[in-house]
């Protein structure tokens, strides 16, 4: 229980110091990188309450994928440093106040949990009751069952995403020269070699 | 639970269609270019070929754990949407090719679009609702900006994905109050919590109106329609056609079965926002398109009344009403695939040419064309005894049996106004002086496309009790 309490400790002080590094730190590559340390402790404190299936999700779709993205954009676009951070202290009070209605807003809702019926803990004790499984056994179960039909039209409304960005963005370019690699095991010696004879002195 | 073989064989349609798509598509990939000409042709073929897989044998119930519904109404507003759909595919390929744009894409990017809407007006749950609207949306917002090299195309891509996407937003938002209050997003257990009084909940209420907001911007109704014109204009002409038919269709069925199903416990709630939406729309359509120029802009502005019409006879929420949106919309497909297939044969040395002032004088100079395009534009403004006017006759009396009297009479009084600016189109056509004669399309599509709509609007003109009695038996499906 003390190592879960110290690895707890440990896990969110890194994320909450590492998100403050997003916004406080000067170059924008750092910042990203901030970000994907955020995530993993994040990912490890979802493993502490038992939620693997989000912990390797948030690892792998914001890891993985928006976070470089995010490097991506970062190193290809030409940003400014000096001019986004001219507004900081005039949109300081605002950013403020939003801070301190969301953490009153945490507040309240930790507070009317325990008031109410269903705390986590009976929720989680229910559900593992019900369950006897792993939530990631649990999801699966009823991804491939009875939420089959969904999953597989997500699938297709991602080919639909993938052919409408290779559509509306591919162009075949005049003068590129790309590899073939069926061209290139083709070659034969023939082709690829002459033998010169090359007279003393005389240079080809 | 196993997903039964009974799913499978309920869904048959929707797993061809998308098991044939996919197959064109890797052909697609493998032959490159050249393929175009014949994904496009099979592409229409396997839709006309999904159509037909409705009926034979129809079979209905409910499917993949209850969130596939088939029943009457699903299955005659597939069949109107598949039709549509194979239509403006085989439109489209002298468009695409003269603005080299003719890509294998294009018919392949149109069936997952329709896969989309088949999903969606087979929906029976929110979830499924919402993942059969986002396939189709996604794959529309991509044809509208089709014509990539076109800035008025991609312009309006953008701004139909973009506001799209906040009508999405509003959509799940409302989608997730219904949940919250109900307790499940089946359509079952949503009407079953709302017989058990969850009706009076304020939470069920805001989640109904975002959740109709969302419906609205799809299916175009008055305050949602503003990405209307601009879309319909920008977008390459056949994807216009398609536009104007198949998603409305599909949309308008799914608020039909949203409303009309699990909804019905709030009838008195939902039936104001409707009937507002409805008299907005109509009143828009008829006026703000007065003054339009460019015919495609006009008839953005036509589809938007013709959704208020649609709209009153959902308002009604009776059987009759219901009859009467499906053979509505029946007529509206034929005369708008008509008009629109006349449109795409407007060119001038070679040139695509949009302005109503550029058919005058089409009356000397094409006399078939003129006399198609009259028809289409007197059907569409209901004078009698042409199919529109049957179509519109049918919704008003719904509306005045469910005692809506005013929003009649308002819809009466738009339709007049309407009828200016269609006659405006013949008046051009029969009386202007022309100043450059259009090119005489040579016999292909287009004009076939426009033949057989002729012949149906004519066909439903003088007999409209076979078509009535279609519309009747997919009623039937809502009231079992």
């Amino acid at each position: 229980m003390l190592l879960q309490a110290l690895a707890f400790y440990v896990f969110a002080a890194v994320t909450v110091a590492s998100g403050a590094m997003v916004v406080v730190s000067r170059n924008p590559v750092y910042s990203v990188l901030f970000l994907i340390l955020a995530f993993f402790n994040a990912a490890a404190l979802f493993l502490l309450i038992g939620a693997e299936f989000i912990a390797m999700i948030l690892v792998i779709v914001y890891v993985g994928a928006v976070a470089v993205l995010f490097l991506f954009v970062v190193m290809m676009l030409d940003i400014n440093l000096v001019e986004l951070r001219e507004g900081f202290l005039k949109y300081l009070p605002v950013g403020a106040m939003i801070g301190v209605v969301l953490l009153a807003e945490i507040l309240l809702g930790l507070g009317v949990l325990g008031t109410g019926s269903a705390t986590i803990a009976a929720l989680n004790k229910q559900g593992a009751q019900v369950l006897a499984v792993d939530n990631t056994r649990a999801i699966g179960r009823v991804l491939y069952t009875q939420y089959f039909y969904l999953f597989q039209v997500a699938g297709i409304v991602l080919l639909v995403a993938m052919i409408g960005a290779i559509v509306l963005t591919l162009r075949t370019r005049p003068g590129v020269r790309r590899q073939k690699v069926g061209d290139q095991i083709n070659r034969t010696k023939e082709q690829a070699m002459t033998v010169v004879k090359v007279p003393t002195r005389g240079g080809v | 639970m196993v997903v039964g073989l009974e799913s499978w064989t309920l869904a048959r349609p929707e797993l061809f269609l998308a098991a044939a798509t996919l197959l064109l598509l890797i052909y697609g990939v493998v032959r490159g270019e050249v393929a175009t000409p014949f994904v496009s042709v099979a592409t229409s073929i396997v839709l006309l070929a999904t159509a037909v897989l409705l009926f034979a044998p129809y079979r209905e119930g409910t499917a993949f754990a209850s969130l596939f519904i088939v029943d009457r109404l699903t299955t005659t507003m597939k069949a109107l949407v598949l039709v549509g759909a194979a239509v403006a595919v085989l439109m489209s390929r002298a468009y695409f090719e003269q603005v080299k744009a003719w890509r294998f894409e294009y018919p392949l990017l149109v069936a997952l679009a329709t896969l989309g809407m088949m999903l969606m007006i087979s929906a029976n749950d929110l979830m499924a609702l919402y993942v059969g609207l986002e396939l189709q949306s996604l794959a529309l917002y991509v044809i509208a900006a089709f014509q990539r090299d076109s800035l008025r195309s991609t312009e309006a891509g953008v701004k139909y994905f973009v506001l799209g996407s906040v009508a999405s937003g509003m959509l799940l938002f409302g989608a997730s109050l219904i949940y919250g209050f109900c307790g499940g997003t089946a359509f079952v257990q949503i009407s079953r919590a709302l017989l058990d009084g969850k009706a009076a909940e304020f939470g069920v209420i805001v989640g109904l109106v975002f959740v109709v907001a969302g419906l609205a911007f799809k299916v175009s109704a008055v305050p949602f329609h503003m990405w209307t014109p601009d879309v319909y204009e920008g977008a390459p002409t056949p994807v216009t056609a398609l536009f104007a038919v198949a998603p409305k269709i599909a949309a308008i069925s799914l608020m039909v079965s949203v409303l009309m199903g699990p909804f019905k416990p709030l009838f008195l709630q939902w039936q104001q926002i409707i009937v507002a939406a409805s008299v907005l729309s109509m009143a828009l359509g008829a006026f703000a398109a007065l003054r339009q120029q460019n015919i495609k802009r006009l008839m953005a502005y036509s589809s938007i009344g013709n959704v208020g019409y649609v709209l009153l006879g959902l308002a009604s929420g009776s059987e009759k009403g219901i009859q009467a949106i499906v053979f509505y919309l029946a007529i509206y497909l034929a005369m708008t695939l008509g008009v629109f297939a006349t449109i795409l044969m407007m060119k001038r040395r070679g040139t695509m040419v949009e302005n109503v002032s550029d058919l005058a004088g089409l009356a000397k100079s094409q006399p078939m064309m003129a006399f198609a395009m009259l028809l289409f534009m007197f059907s569409m403004a209901g004078i009698p005894p042409l199919a529109g006017f049957w179509g519109k006759l049918y919704i008003f009396i719904a509306a005045v049996e469910a005692k809506l009297f005013i929003p009649a009479v308002l819809g009466v009084l738009a339709s007049v106004v309407a009828s200016y600016y269609y006659l405006r189109i013949v008046k051009v056509m029969y009386f202007d002086e022309e100043t450059e004669t259009l090119d005489r399309t040579p016999f292909g599509v287009n004009r076939a496309v426009a033949f057989a709509a002729a012949v149906l609007v004519t066909v439903f003109s003088l007999a409209p009790q076979p078509l009535s009695l279609i519309a009747a038996a997919a009623a039937k499906g809502l009231f079992p």
